[in-house]
């Protein structure tokens, strides 16, 4: 473990170096190094600007606002964002996830069976296959979505109409590619017209054959080198997420299970509503960004990660055919109990989007999604809490509202933050493994990036304004001294002042 | 379902102050003009699958929020640039037509950006007083573009100083 390089002694007699943002992540990422005189790393840490204000920007607000509402907090992740909201709502209004309309249920997955595929397919061919099939360490110019589908054009293609596939299930479910009203409390707003179900099922099998094409390169390219990708960023950690009752993988409703580094389950079938007796959640002075922790192990050993990997590895099983052998076969690759390599995200992502491609046929291909039943209705409650797996992990809204409907109270738990203690731990072990005591250049640099970027972190501020997102990387001597300074612009180009 | 040979493309946040106004100009050309060979779209950002909404179209307009120009707005005709925006998620739509270019082997339709002055964009926020202006301003440039859908028309609006 690498905690002794979270906070430095002697910090004035040490090289700071800043990469801000990092890039190829969702929002702004800022990393900081401190090196003594033989570049020696002492010190690292990722910093993160949070969604800043977005329980503030909830609260006042009628409740059956927010499952539109919240999609505005994230451009990346709308789609989750309005499934966690509506699950909270559906408690307000007095219905249980077991007393949803069937066709609400299933309609609802196959919109969040969309979301997932189509980020997952964003995330692994457009900001991670560049490095992984050209190197951490190749030039800048190569490592990105225009040289893969220079060299690797059917990859490329595929990768563009993965996503874009995901994103026409979103629109047939919800309505709209962005701003949907798909889920509303106590169903949903609309089937699938027959026309519109038959026009996903076109693809799909071409989909699904993508989907196994890409499991295929991620394993091809994470076997090439083993011991390289089963230790880079690697640290052994707890792991969070949901599985349905019977063990299975689950994305939309279900316990949430704890693993701990050597596979044993510390919790099981925990009720997602009682988060606040297993989670709490750590300030620290030098981050944004909060650290959570379960309760029952305290803040030094009991941080979690979540996402693909905690998934994949916490689960018994997952209910279709080709990504549980795809399962079998990652879990069985490293010989122990639970996979801990954070390269390993990337094969464990594109499990899950395997297993998106298969759940979203199976779905089609069931008449209830054909179906609208009216919104179920029960007893009015004021406290609510929506929970689900979104594309990066676990993802918590919690609400209260007052006898007019306005929203009191609001706290949100994303996924992103549950994984912060591990990105650190991740960084800290890349710098120390692989950059301390060498010159630092560009390409080093992107090591820290590449372990960060395999935690799919959405720090998204949904913001992109033309001139926004400029890059500054500062070396400041052991007096304070800035010696050299490189700025990245917003098209990407690194330039010294 | 035919494709409009006009796409429109306004994108941004709502809720994050003067990013909205790629979404409130797409709101100002539903409402003041008829559409029947225009296609209006909108998402947060630029991604590289928008690529492939370019795909049979005759012309098409980005509008989007600036904080690079000291300009009211900017309008400006588009290459295909092969930047790094793509290396982030705010891709610029110059690198969208270059996507275009490499997935289709061959050169996009005419498209423009308009990009209007920005400054503040914090969540929750409404639109600065300046952005007002610009967006006030800005309505005057597509009242001519859209009161004649022509390139020729559109390209010579690129020659004027805003």
């Amino acid at each position: 473990m690498y905690e002794h390089l979270e906070t430095a002694k002697n910090k004035e007699k040490l090289k700071r170096v800043v990469i801000d943002p990092v890039s190829r992540v969702e929002g702004h990422g800022k990393v900081t190094l401190l090196l003594d005189e033989n570049n020696h790393v002492q010190q690292a840490r990722l910093h993160i600007v949070e969604f800043r204000g977005f329980e503030k920007f909830i609260q006042g607000r009628p409740y059956w606002e927010l499952p539109v509402l919240v999609q505005r907090l994230c451009g990346i992740c709308p789609v989750s964002h309005h499934l966690a909201a509506a699950k909270a709502i559906d408690q307000l209004v007095g219905v249980d996830p077991n007393n949803l309309p069937t066709s609400a249920t299933k309609l609802r997955k196959l919109l969040h069976f969309g979301q997932v595929l189509q980020s997952h397919a964003l995330h692994f061919f457009h900001l991670s296959s560049p490095d992984l099939l050209f190197g951490f360490e190749s030039d800048i110019q190569k490592r990105s979505i225009v040289a893969v589908l220079n060299d690797f054009p059917d990859i490329g293609l595929q990768g563009v109409k993965l996503r874009k596939y995901g994103q026409e299930v979103i629109r047939m479910v919800s309505g709209k590619r962005i701003h949907g009203t798909g889920a509303i409390a106590g169903g949903m707003n609309k089937a699938l017209s027959k026309a519109e179900r038959d026009y996903l099922l076109t693809d799909i099998d071409q989909i699904i054959a993508w989907a196994v094409s890409a499991v295929g390169l991620v394993k091809t390219v994470h076997r090439s080198n083993l011991p390289y990708y089963d230790h880079f960023g690697t640290i052994p950690s707890n792991y969070l997420s949901m599985v349905q009752p019977d063990g299975a993988l689950e994305l939309y409703h279900g316990d949430l299970r704890v693993k701990n580094a050597n596979g044993e389950t510390l919790f099981d079938h925990m009720d997602y509503c009682r988060y606040n007796d297993y989670i709490r959640e750590e300030v620290r002075s030098w981050s944004y960004m909060k650290f959570p922790y379960l309760t029952a192990l305290g803040k030094e050993n009991g941080w979690y990660r979540v996402g693909p990997l905690a998934r994949v590895n916490n689960c018994d099983y997952i209910n279709t055919p080709i990504a549980e052998r795809e399962r079998v076969e990652f879990k069985a690759h490293s010989g122990e109990a639970m996979v801990h390599s954070t390269l390993a995200f990337h094969w464990a992502r594109l499990i899950e989007l395997l297993h998106c491609a298969e759940s979203i046929q199976a779905l089609l291909h069931d008449s209830d999604v054909l179906r609208h039943d009216e919104p179920a209705q029960g007893e009015r409650r004021f406290e609510g809490i929506g929970v689900i797996e979104a594309t990066r992990g676990t993802l918590f809204h919690h609400y209260q509202v007052d006898e007019n409907d306005i929203v009191t109270k609001a706290n949100l738990i994303v996924s992103t933050t549950s994984n912060n203690m591990g990105m650190n731990e991740s960084v800290r072990q890349v710098a120390a493994e692989y950059l301390s005591g060498q010159t630092l250049t560009e390409t080093l640099l992107n090591n820290l990036e590449v372990a960060i970027r395999a935690y799919d972190p959405c720090l998204s501020c949904a913001t992109h304004a033309v001139g926004k997102m400029p890059l500054q990387l500062e070396l400041i001597n052991a007096t304070g001294d800035i010696i050299d300074t490189l700025v990245k612009n917003h098209t990407g180009e690194i330039a010294r002042p | 379902m035919m494709t409009k040979p006009i796409l429109v493309f306004g994108y941004g946040n709502a809720s994050r102050g003067d990013d909205a106004l790629g979404v409130l100009a797409l709101e100002y050309i539903q409402t003041h003009f008829t559409l029947d060979a225009v296609e209006l779209l909108t998402d947060f950002q630029l991604h590289i699958e928008h690529a492939l909404d370019l795909e049979q179209r005759e012309m098409v307009l980005f509008i989007d929020a600036s904080v690079k120009s000291d300009c009211a707005f900017a309008f400006t005709q588009l290459t295909p640039q092969r930047d790094l925006s793509h290396t982030t998620h705010a891709m610029s739509p110059s690198a969208v037509l270059d996507i275009y270019q490499r997935l289709q082997n061959k050169a996009p339709p005419p498209c423009f950006l308009l990009a209007i002055g920005a400054e503040c964009f914090g969540l929750g926020e409404s639109l600065s007083d300046n952005a007002k202006r610009n967006f006030a301003n800005a309505t005057k440039l597509i009242d001519q573009l859209f009161n004649t859908l022509t390139l020729e028309c559109w390209q010579m609006q690129c020659s004027q100083s805003f």
